[in-house]
């Protein structure tokens, strides 16, 4: 789960990291208040969307009047971003933050990582930021820092202190980053995030040292004990399907080809997916029913592959071990009925009575075509949407 | 032979009177599990299944002997299960339970790693299928009646694609000794290299089939230790060729965030390992098939 920059700065500073002073805005007017209750002359006013590179996309404008502040929130708020993290169709901005400008001396990055190959919390630091992390590791590998944190004993003083002289920082400064590393590992640690980063971390002219960009994202599987933190899941940034999806306990992502696809399991699912594209087609998505499927879960897959205007063809691909295939079979033929499936749909079925199976959809009376292995179904789906296509061309029903 | 576990594994199940404990137990000692009780905090005592419950995995291993573990305790209260049975001496526990916070199994790692390693619990899972000895014993969920005994090794991250890997060995005559699903989470238990260990040092597995998924560096480090250490052929599969990046596909541990994640580079990794990659995921059965007629041919006597 990820939430906005202005969310993770106000967590970040509960546990002792120094921001900027800010405030978070609706519409213009609110952004103007929010620059005369912060005070001084300079402020920046930034889109709250879950991206990074905003400035590069125009996301964060510089202020010198509140005129300009009123000015800069209009043009923002209900615009599209695009970034390269958003994907072409971007992001509307419904939330702006308005905090100080403040006079920077250096940037810095420093981000907190779940480092799958140590398990452990990984601290990562540079001392140039303000880039990605993936350009500097591509351009100076060797210059990045990286502490490994032992879970019992958490991050220690040492270690902090360390990075910060790894830094370059002065001698004024290290205490101060000390504690913004200490206060960011404990959030981590305390909140169940599996990623915390503070990019660019800045050494103001006056000596401060401030996250000025912050993101924070939080382990799905732990948010049942952190209420504080789900609260913050701002639906307008997800995907509405893949909320829809969990509602019906159905793991959904959706992409960009056009055969909707529908699999009993995660790996088997990227299998199938897989398979398609190697029979010349394209996954719409990646869809996992889980264990039980069941007619209901069966059909709430099928109306959500379905809403995805693109879907020409739908693959069903269940390895029934537990359940058996006749049972599957049913609830696809049933969920087929009450849908009234309006696309080619290739089942394939294997495992516990794969006949009988068989026979419940060949005897359906629907135009289900049934595969039996998996390079069949792939193909025969691949074709399937081909044949409707031309088709449908063909009949004047097409695009034009 | 087989790896981990066999007919005379005295098994427990934590979480033993919950529904889908049940059902999965009764399966287990269906397929001839020596399954030897269960432990539910606060049903010690009673019985279960026509086996004693207990309020703790200590009491358990105390009365029954019990020597291996299945948990299906929710995710909430796992870590703290898996603990438990590293405590009382359970020497391999296997974890069904989906959706544990990834910094409990950082815990529970750390944890696992203070007792000496001739004591120290084997931790399967979690988010995982479990593992069967083909026609021996079964300490997962998995359908037991798609395995055959055989001679090759099976280890996947995935549960339902390691049944279609042994369905299509079976189709094809090939039978399997153990098959175990290391799970899908960002921190497992167990690791490839892990089970790659063990099923080379088992005398009845002659190959292995390997089954990864896009996300995380366990993949390439197993392709490097079969390079380095395995005299026996290894058959790999990565799943996920179109996942775009960033995305979590089902599985937590599922996602694309760093240099080497994409099922591309790993089989890639795997290839210039040495592996032998089946090209599709139709072709599982098939490339191990092909792999083991080729087997006399390899530097396999070069072993001591």
């Amino acid at each position: 789960m990820d939430i906005h920059e202005y969310q993770a700065k106000e967590l970040l500073a509960g546990f002792g990291v120094a921001i900027p002073r800010g405030g978070v805005a609706y519409s213009p007017e609110q952004a103007v208040y929010r620059a005369t209750e912060i005070g001084g002359s300079r402020w920046a006013v930034k889109a709250q969307i879950h991206s990074g590179a905003r400035g590069k996309a125009g996301g964060i404008k510089l202020c010198s009047s509140e005129d300009e502040v009123r000015t800069a929130a209009k043009a923002l708020l209900g615009k599209r971003l695009v970034t390269h993290q958003t994907g072409p169709e971007g992001r509307v901005v419904h939330r702006l933050y308005v905090e100080a400008a403040v006079p920077i001396d250096r940037e810095l990055y420093l981000g907190l990582v779940l480092d799958r190959k140590t398990e452990r919390i990984m601290i990562v630091a540079h001392p140039q930021g303000g880039m990605e992390i993936e350009e500097i590791a591509n351009a100076a590998p060797d210059s990045i820092l990286r502490e490994s944190v032992e879970p019992a004993i958490g991050l220690s003083a040492f270690q902090a202190r360390e990075i910060a002289y790894g830094l370059a920082l002065a001698p004024a400064q290290v205490s101060r980053a000390v504690t913004t590393l200490l206060g960011a590992y404990r959030a981590f640690r305390d909140l169940d995030a599996t990623m915390v980063e503070i990019n660019p971390l800045v050494v103001t002219a006056d000596g401060q040292v401030l996250a000025l960009d912050c993101k924070m994202t939080f382990d799905d599987n732990a948010m049942f004990r952190r209420p504080n933190v789900s609260e913050l899941r701002d639906y307008a940034e997800e995907d509405p399907r893949e909320a829809q999806a969990a509602e019906h306990g159905l793991n959904y992502v959706g992409l960009d080809g056009d055969i909707g696809c529908i699999i009993n399991g995660a790996g088997l699912a990227m299998a199938t997916m897989d398979m398609i594209k190697h029979a010349g087609g394209q996954p719409a998505n990646f869809l996992d029913v889980g264990g039980g499927a069941s007619a209901e879960r069966v059909a709430a897959a099928f109306r959500l592959v379905l809403s995805d205007g693109k879907v020409g063809a739908i693959l069903v691909n269940i390895f029934a071990g537990i359940n058996r295939c006749d049972w599957v079979a049913q609830g696809v033929v049933q969920a087929a009925r009450e849908i009234g499936m309006k696309v080619p749909l290739v089942v394939r079925l294997a495992g516990t009575n794969v006949e009988e199976g068989q026979r419940i959809i060949g005897e359906s009376g629907l135009p289900i075509i049934s595969a039996g292995s998996l390079s069949e179904a792939a193909d025969l789906v691949v074709a399937a949407l081909r044949s409707s296509r031309a088709q449908s061309t063909a009949s004047g029903n097409g695009a034009p | 032979m087989s790896i981990l576990i066999d007919e005379r594994t005295r098994v427990l199940v934590q979480g033993f009177t919950g529904e889908k404990a049940t059902f999965h137990a009764r399966e287990m000692i269906g397929y001839g599990t020596h399954v030897v009780g269960g432990v539910t905090p606060g049903k010690g005592g009673t019985r279960h299944l026509d086996r004693p419950v207990f309020n703790t995995v200590k009491e358990a291993v105390r009365e029954v002997g019990a020597e291996a573990s299945i948990i299906f305790v929710p995710a909430a209260f796992c870590a703290d299960a898996i603990m438990e049975s590293a405590n009382a001496g359970i020497r391999l526990v296997c974890t069904i339970t989906d959706g544990i916070p990834a910094q409990d199994m950082m815990m529970v790692k750390r944890y696992l790693f203070r007792f000496p390693r001739e004591r120290r619990t084997t931790l399967i899972g979690p988010n995982c299928a479990g593992i069967i000895s083909a026609g021996k014993a079964m300490l997962g969920i998995m359908p037991g009646h798609i395995y055959s005994r055989g001679s090759v090794g099976v280890v996947s991250r995935s549960g339902t694609l390691g049944y279609e890997a042994a369905a299509q060995m079976n189709s094809l005559g090939i039978g399997q000794t153990t098959s175990v699903g290391i799970g899908g989470d960002p921190i497992n238990g167990s690791s490839f290299v892990d089970m790659l260990k063990l099923f080379e040092e088992d005398s009845e597995t002659e190959a292995v089939m390997m089954i990864g998924e896009i996300g995380g560096p366990q993949e390439a480090e197993a392709a490097l230790y079969v390079k380095e250490n395995m005299t026996k052929p290894v058959i790999g599969y990565v799943a996920g060729l179109t996942a775009p990046k960033g995305r979590r596909m089902g599985h937590a541990g599922a996602i694309i965030s760093a240099f080497g994640d994409t099922a591309a580079e790993k089989a890639e990794i795997m290839r210039s390992a040495g592996l032998t990659v089946a090209p599709s995921p139709a072709e599982l059965g098939s490339t191990v098939a092909a792999a083991l007629a080729k087997r006399p041919s390899r530097k396999r006597v070069v072993v001591k």
